[in-house]
C-alpha cells in the first residue's frame, strides 16, 4: 500500500510517459475536482429518484455561484433546479416543507453563513419533526454549500458551523475532505431519509483527487458516521475534518522527515461522530492532536476530548489532549491576519512536537 | 301542509292556559315524540356573508346551501370539538395537562367549515392552536387528549404534547410562529410537483401575520403559483397584543398584494365553507395561491396561563358568545329552518359528552411512554444506535 498522502497532486510515473508518448491512457486513476465530484453526485442522484430537486440562489440559469450545479438546469429544467429570491428562511422551509410531504430536496445555502437567517427551520421544523411526531413525519432534505473560511472574505463571510449544527439530535452533520469524500457524501446524503447538513468548503472546490475505478460508480456511497483513517501513523493521532485535513497530510510528511509517525484520521462526519476510530488509533498511538478551522471554544475537538476523557482511550493518554483551531476572533480581511487566524501546517507541527514533547 | 296541522293540533291539545304557561300535555307530548325523520326539510338555502375581496372580480356565492346530513355532522363536529377544549381547560386546572395550552373554543366554524370545503386527500398545516384541525384531520378525541396528558396513547405516543400532533395529510402543531408558512408552501409545492392536483391550506394567526418568513412565502407562491390556500386566522388578538397595536395594516387578506385576498366571516361555517371551495377551485385551476382571513374570537386566553381578560373586557367575550357564537348560529339556522329539532340536536349534546368523558378516561388512565420511547424516532430508517442520557453512563438504544 502507499504510504504517500492520497490527496496531495503529484503526478505519476505512467502518465508522464503517456504525456512523452503521446498515448491515451485509461489504466491511471483520473484526477477529479471537488466541484465535479459534487456536480456529478449530484447529477446522478437527480437522474436516480425523480423525487430529487435542487433550490437555492443562482443554482441554475447561472450555474451555480460556485459553479458545482454546472449543467444542471439545461439538463433538468425549472422543475427540478429551481432559482430562489434571496430569501433564505422562506426558501428554507419550503424545502423542509417539500421533504415532509414526499419530495427529496437538496437545499443549497451560498454560504452557510446565511443559512444562519434559515437555522430556526434546520433545527426547529427538519431535524426535530420526526422525534416530535412520534416517526409519522420524516424529513429528508439535504441542506450544502461552502462553510467556514475562504480567502479575504471578511468576519462575516468566513464562520465554521460544524459545531452548531453538529450540537442537535435529529441532524446529520457531514464534512467532506475529497473529492471521493464529497461525491460519496453527498450520495448518502441525497439518499439518507433524515435532514443532512453536509459543510463543503469552498476553498477545496477546485482541488483535484484521484479517483479511483470505485470511488467513480453510480453506487458509491460514503457511509455517513465513519471516519477514515487517510494516514496510518505510530506516534500520535490527528483528527481533523475538511480543508485541514490536508494541512495534516503537509504536517505528517514534514514530520516523518524528523522520525515522527502521525496517524491521519479525516472524520468525514460531525454527527454522528465515529468516536471508536479516534479511540481505536489513541490506543496505539497515546497521543492526540485535534485539527479544526473553527473557533476553540465549544467546537469539534472539545467534544473529541470531552469524548475521549469518557472512554477507554483516556488512560492510554501519555499527554493531555491538544486542539488546533481558528483564532478566537471574527476573522481579519487583510491577508497577514487572516493567515494567522487559521491553523496552519507549522501550528500543526508545533503542536505535534509540543504534545510529544521534542 | 303536514307542518301546519301538527303545530295546530299541538295548540288545540296543550288548551289555552297551558299555551300562557308552555306546559305540555301528555298528549301533546306524544304527538310531538312521534315526528318523524321525513319531517324534516332535506336541506335549506341560507343567504350568508359577503366577502370583501382583494384583486378578485368576483367572490364567493353570497348563499349557501345546508343538507339536514351536513348540518348535523357539522353541528357534532364543532360541539365535540368545544367540549374537547373545554375538558383540556379543566383538566390542565387540575395539572394532568402541563406546559402549553392553546385552546380554540370560539373558533369551531373555521376548522370544520375548512374541512368541509376539501378533500382528506388535501393537505393542512396551522401553528399551535392545533386540536381542533388535529380532529378534523381525523385523529379520534381520545388521542388527543392522551397526547396533552402525555400518555403512550396520545396520537404522537407522549412525545410531542399540544403544539405537536401530526395525522394523515396534517403536518402540524407547529410551535414557532410564522415557521408553518414557508413548510406549507414547500408542501404546495410538492403538490404541484406531483401533479395530483392536489392543494396546501396553510393557517397562521393575526400575529403571525407580520412575520417576514410569511411575506417571503407569498413572493415565492405567487411567483411559482403554487397551489397553496394561505388563511389568516384573525381572531383579533396576538397573545396580548390587539391588531391594532401589532399591524399597521389590519387588512390581512389585502397583505398578500399581489395575492387575491378574501376577508371571511370566520364565525360562520357557511361563510367559510363557501369562500374556501373558492378558493380550492382558484388553487386547483392553476392560477396560484390565495389568501383568506377569517374573522374569528377565542373564548379563552392566549393560552392556559393567560387568563384573556388584561387586554380585552369580559363584556366584549361575552357579546361574542351570545351574538356570534358558531354552534349556536348554526343551531339556529337548523331549528327554524326545520332542519332539526331542539331535542335532536340535545341528543347530540349528550352524546358528545359522553364521548368526551370517556375520552378522557382514557386520557388520564392511560400509562406514561415507556422511558425506552426517549431514545426512538430520532432518525428515520436507521440501524440501532446508542443514546446519552444526562451522563455518560446512562445509555438508552435507539431502536427505531
Amino acid at each position: 500500500e502507499p504510504t504517500e498522502p492520497d490527496g496531495v497532486r503529484r503526478p505519476r510515473i505512467c502518465l508522464i510517459a503517456c504525456l512523452i508518448l503521446r498515448e491515451k491512457h485509461t489504466r491511471c486513476a483520473p484526477q477529479v475536482t471537488v466541484r465535479d465530484a459534487l456536480n456529478q453526485a449530484l447529477d446522478e442522484e437527480l437522474e436516480r429518484d425523480e423525487r430529487v430537486f435542487l433550490l437555492g440562489e443562482e443554482v441554475a440559469q447561472y450555474d451555480g455561484a460556485y459553479k458545482i450545479s454546472r449543467g444542471l438546469w439545461k439538463k433538468y429544467g425549472d422543475k427540478r433546479i429551481i432559482d430562489t429570491p434571496i430569501s433564505e428562511m422562506g426558501f428554507t422551509g419550503i424545502a423542509v416543507g417539500a421533504a415532509m410531504a414526499g419530495l427529496r430536496p437538496i437545499c443549497e445555502f451560498m454560504t452557510f453563513n446565511f443559512s444562519m437567517q434559515a437555522i430556526d427551520q434546520v433545527i426547529n421544523s427538519a431535524a426535530k419533526t420526526y422525534y416530535m411526531s412520534s416517526g409519522m413525519v420524516s424529513v429528508p432534505v439535504v441542506f450544502r454549500g461552502p462553510n467556514g473560511t475562504s480567502a479575504g472574505v471578511g468576519a462575516q463571510h468566513s464562520q465554521c458551523f460544524a459545531a452548531w449544527y453538529g450540537h442537535c439530535p435529529g441532524l446529520k452533520v457531514v464534512s467532506p475532505w475529497s473529492s471521493e469524500d464529497a461525491r460519496g457524501l453527498l450520495k448518502s446524503a441525497i439518499r439518507d431519509d433524515n435532514p443532512v447538513v453536509m459543510l463543503e468548503h469552498e476553498l477545496m472546490y477546485g482541488v483535484p483527487f484521484e479517483m479511483s475505478e470505485e470511488t467513480q460508480s453510480k453506487d458509491f456511497l460514503v457511509p455517513i458516521g465513519k471516519a477514515k483513517i487517510e494516514r496510518p501513523g505510530t506516534h500520535i493521532t490527528l483528527v481533523s475534518h475538511s480543508r485541514p485535513v490536508g494541512h495534516c497530510l503537509e504536517a505528517a510528511a514534514v514530520l516523518a522527515k524528523e522520525g515522527v509517525e502521525c496517524e491521519v484520521i479525516n472524520l468525514r462526519t460531525i454527527r454522528p461522530m465515529d468516536v471508536e476510530t479516534i479511540e481505536a488509533s489513541i490506543m496505539k498511538t497515546n497521543n492526540l492532536v485535534t485539527v479544526e478551522g473553527g473557533w476553540p471554544q465549544f467546537g469539534v475537538g472539545a467534544e473529541i476530548c470531552a469524548r475521549i476523557m469518557e472512554g477507554p482511550a483516556f488512560n492510554y493518554l501519555d499527554a493531555p489532549a491538544v486542539r488546533v483551531t481558528g483564532a478566537d476572533v471574527p476573522m481579519p480581511y487583510a491577508k497577514i491576519l487572516e493567515e494567522n487566524c487559521i491553523p496552519q501546517v507549522k501550528d500543526i507541527i508545533f503542536a505535534v512536537k509540543k504534545t510529544l514533547n521534542i | 301542509m303536514r307542518k301546519m296541522l301538527l303545530a295546530a293540533l299541538s295548540r288545540v291539545l296543550q288548551g289555552p292556559a297551558a299555551a300562557r304557561t308552555g306546559a305540555v300535555s301528555e298528549v301533546a307530548q306524544v304527538v310531538v315524540a312521534s315526528r318523524t325523520y321525513a319531517d324534516f326539510a332535506s336541506e335549506a338555502t341560507f343567504e350568508i356573508k359577503k366577502c370583501d375581496l382583494h384583486r378578485l372580480e368576483e367572490g364567493p356565492p353570497v348563499t349557501a346551501v345546508l343538507t339536514r346530513e351536513e348540518g348535523l355532522h357539522y353541528y357534532k363536529t364543532m360541539q365535540t370539538i368545544r367540549r374537547m377544549e373545554l375538558k383540556a381547560d379543566q383538566l390542565y386546572k387540575q395539572k394532568i395537562i402541563r406546559g402549553f395550552c392553546h385552546l380554540y373554543d370560539g373558533q369551531e366554524a373555521c376548522c370544520v367549515g375548512l374541512e368541509a370545503a376539501i378533500n382528506p386527500t388535501d393537505h393542512l398545516i396551522t401553528a399551535y392552536r392545533a386540536h381542533g384541525y388535529t380532529f378534523t384531520r381525523g385523529t379520534p378525541v381520545r388521542e388527543i387528549l392522551a397526547e396533552l396528558t402525555g400518555r403512550k396513547g396520545g396520537c404522537a405516543k407522549g412525545k410531542g404534547g399540544s403544539m405537536h400532533m401530526y395525522a394523515k395529510n396534517f403536518y402540524g402543531g407547529n410551535g414557532i410562529v410564522g415557521a408553518q408558512v414557508p413548510l406549507g408552501a414547500g408542501i404546495a409545492l410538492a403538490c404541484k410537483y406531483f401533479g395530483k392536483d392536489e392543494i396546501c391550506v396553510t393557517l397562521y394567526g393575526d400575529g403571525a401575520a407580520n412575520q417576514g418568513q410569511v411575506f417571503e412565502t407569498y413572493n415565492m407562491a405567487a411567483l411559482w403559483k403554487l397551489p397553496c390556500i394561505f388563511i389568516c386566522e384573525n381572531n383579533r388578538y396576538g397573545m396580548g397584543t390587539s391588531v391594532e397595536r401589532a399591524a399597521a395594516s389590519t387588512d390581512y387578506y389585502k397583505r398578500g398584494d399581489y395575492i387575491p385576498g378574501l376577508r371571511v366571516d370566520g364565525m360562520d361555517l357557511l361563510c367559510v365553507r363557501e369562500a374556501t371551495k373558492f378558493a380550492a377551485e382558484h388553487c386547483r385551476s392553476g392560477k396560484g395561491p390565495i389568501l383568506m382571513e377569517l374573522q374569528t374570537y377565542r373564548y379563552h386566553g392566549h393560552s392556559m396561563s393567560d387568563p384573556g381578560i388584561s387586554y380585552r373586557t369580559r363584556e366584549e367575550i361575552q357579546e361574542v358568545r351570545s351574538k356570534s357564537d358558531p354552534i349556536t348560529l348554526l343551531k339556529d339556522r337548523m331549528v327554524n329552518n326545520n332542519l332539526a329539532s331542539v331535542e335532536e340536536l340535545k341528543e347530540i349534546d349528550v352524546e358528545v359528552r359522553k364521548e368526551i368523558e370517556e375520552a378522557a378516561q382514557f386520557a388520564t388512565t392511560d400509562p406514561e411512554p415507556p422511558l425506552e420511547e426517549l431514545s426512538s424516532h430520532i432518525y428515520c430508517n436507521e440501524p440501532p444506535f446508542e443514546v446519552r442520557g444526562p451522563n455518560q453512563w446512562i445509555r438508552y438504544k435507539s431502536a427505531c
